[in-house]
């Protein structure tokens, strides 16, 4: 070499953009690593929507069904003319009464017991506080938990409350209304879980 | 010299020759590591814990020899190797007994870090290091919890997988939309996939990490040397020809003879458990583990396993999604402070004030009860002592700077005092 001496300016640069160019091919090889996490094309396939037959549901009265869809529980039951007329006492103790928040109900089933038909309730089965899977408390009785029950749900994990439509309870620690699935109804006793209705979000 | 001799001579200098690291290693970390010379029972616990770690990493290994990690066989292999795997019974409970003595052993090494101020400087990378060790291993026995595939296993994941989901709508309101529950679990609910992953991850990724941050933390530990329940710096009194701490004694042969001894006692006890008692009346290993999971049925009352539920506790006695995480999260991540929130002009707790000692048994009792407190059903009242205490546990360490300063002080001697 004609020049013994270290050109430091040279060298800082290239040491700097072999660590940014460095940097940039780790980072985009941990694409395919980080994506491989994510559901399968088997999961996603799995996870098709469900066609059930609900005409059992009028066997005996607050008879519920359960459904997997996406292997969540998905409950479907009936409700009966005065579990509909309690409803609406209740709102002034529920967080979102209204069910604004859209992550849980689709605009389809905006109304007041989130439904597309008001006796029949479809609700994933699943607490919005940590995931399990509350029990069925259909009786419009007083409960150790609450003396002016109107029949709904209570998670066993964390004692989160729901009312019959899946809307949670003030003072619990659900953050949410239970989750209302897509569905709509291929017929009287039909439905389809996992499409909305045509025309609806 | 005969010939056995002179081939272990020969061979041993050949290798030094080409390895010339290794005998001042060696010299370093065992035979020339001068540890304080008033080690109490205390100081069992950490080369306990290194004892404890080397039985679930043999253990596991033949675990994973006929353990199947699968949602439709992973519950029927683990009955398999109880049953009909010889021995099988005795290396699984080894490795299911090993997770609570480790995190016993843990905590009491960590406790033993609150006593004598092990964390102040200059050990504050020894304790950080330390706390990295006890994150991962929560995450590697929480994934190994659920690899048996029952009821506690799978809906244990359901919760702890959805705690990551409290942050989903935080990420969304900056714009960005990752389904966080999604993604670790690789399916719409805890599936075949994530069993599978967590397998991955609980028999290679995570002991790896394990193994790396022991290394680190035996390391850092031997360059800054032990604390010692005087809290005393044995290196400041040396002797003048051979510049060897006074107060101080080689690791090899002295402590690791001592060690041993507590390594008997120790695999006393863990046989005892192992053989008579090694569900713990549901402690260690939950009845509803023994019933295979259904994603349809949540049981009755979930439970973490114990060693979880202090915090278990605190994250049920907030009302709100996102801060119960938070809190629950919280209250491990304050851990990592602590070099820095204790004040205190001296280590050891034999020379604190009453105070302390105080604010150390209270804390001690709080833990204690919200551990507790975690494995009950929860009714109104435990949610109100639940809370009370979260509230303790935060205070006492927000407040640390402030309490830690204040009360009489004992004179620090100039070299360790011998008790016994």
């Amino acid at each position: 070499m004609a020049n013994d001496e270290a050109n430091l300016g040279r060298r800082r640069f290239l040491t700097a953009t072999t660590a940014v160019v460095g940097a940039v091919g780790v980072g985009f090889a941990a694409v395919p690593f980080i994506t491989s996490w994510k559901p399968s094309a088997r999961a996603q396939v799995a996870g098709a929507p469900v066609d059930v037959d609900i005409s059992k549901i009028d066997n005996e009265p607050g008879m519920r069904m359960i459904v997997q869809w996406r292997g969540k529980p998905v409950w479907i039951f009936k409700r009966s003319p005065e579990q509909l007329k309690g409803l609406p006492t209740l709102d002034n103790r529920l967080k979102d009464p209204a069910s604004d928040n859209a992550d849980q109900t689709p605009a389809f089933a905006k109304n007041e017991s989130r439904a597309i038909k008001p006796e029949i309730a479809v609700i994933v089965g699943i607490c919005t506080h940590l995931g399990c899977s509350p029990g069925y408390v259909p009786e419009m009785a007083p409960q150790p938990y609450d003396a002016d029950w109107k029949g709904g749900f209570y998670c066993p994990c964390h004692q989160s409350r729901f009312d019959l439509a899946g809307r949670v309870f003030q003072g619990v620690p659900a953050p949410s209304n239970l989750e209302i699935p897509p569905y709509h109804f291929i017929d009287d006793t039909h439905i389809t879980v996992g499409v909305a209705p045509q025309g609806a979000g | 010299m005969n010939v056995i001799e002179r081939a272990v001579t020969g061979v041993a200098g050949w290798v030094n020759e080409r390895a010339p690291a290794l005998v001042p290693a060696y010299k370093k970390h065992m035979s020339e590591y001068y540890a304080p010379k008033n080690f109490n029972l205390w100081y069992y616990f950490g080369s306990l814990a290194l004892l404890v770690l080397v039985n679930q990493i043999v253990t596991g290994i033949f675990l994973t020899m006929n353990y199947k990690p699968s949602a439709a066989e992973a519950f029927a292999s683990v009955e398999y190797i109880m049953r009909d795997v010889s021995g099988g019974w005795l290396i699984r409970y080894m490795h299911s007994t090993g997770a609570s003595l480790f995190f016993i052993v843990v905590y009491l090494h960590m406790f033993r870090g609150l006593l004598y101020g092990s964390y102040q400087k200059p050990r504050e990378l020894v304790w950080v290091l330390g706390m990295l060790i006890f994150l991962t291993l929560m995450a590697e026995a929480f994934m190994g919890y659920v690899l048996p595939w029952g009821q506690m296993s799978y809906w244990g994941a359901q919760v702890i997988i959805n705690l990551f989901g409290a942050f989903e709508p935080v990420l969304r309101s900056i714009g960005i939309d990752f389904p966080i529950t999604e993604w670790i679990r690789g399916d719409y609910l805890v599936s075949d996939a994530t069993l599978n992953r967590f397998f991955a991850l609980h028999v290679i990724a995570l002991p790896l990490v394990i193994l790396l941050l022991v290394v680190l933390h035996l390391g850092a530990l031997h360059e800054v040397g032990s604390n010692n329940p005087d809290g005393v710096d044995i290196k400041k009194v040396k002797d003048k020809a051979t510049g060897i701490p006074l107060d101080g004694i080689a690791f090899h042969p002295y402590y690791t003879v001592k060690d041993l001894f507590g390594t008997g006692f120790f695999l006393l006890i863990a046989a005892f458990i192992i053989f008579f008692i090694p569900t713990m009346g549901g402690l260690f290993l939950e009845h509803d583990n023994f019933v295979l999971a259904n994603p349809l049925v949540t049981p009755e009352h979930i439970k973490p396993v114990w060693y979880f539920t202090p915090y278990y506790a605190m994250l049920r006695a907030v009302p709100n999604k996102i801060i119960g995480v938070m809190v629950m999260g919280g209250a491990t991540m304050i851990l990592f402070l602590l070099p820095w929130l204790d004040r205190s002009p001296v280590k050891s707790i034999r020379y604190r004030p009453m105070l302390h000692k105080l604010l150390i048994a209270i804390f001690c009792v709080a833990f204690i009860t919200l551990g507790w407190l975690g494995m009950q059903a929860g009714g109104t009242t435990q949610t109100l002592i639940a809370r009370c205490l979260t509230a303790f546990y935060f205070l006492f360490f927000i407040t640390m700077p402030f309490w830690s300063r204040m009360g009489q002080f004992k004179a620090v001697p100039e070299r360790v005092t011998m008790h016994d």
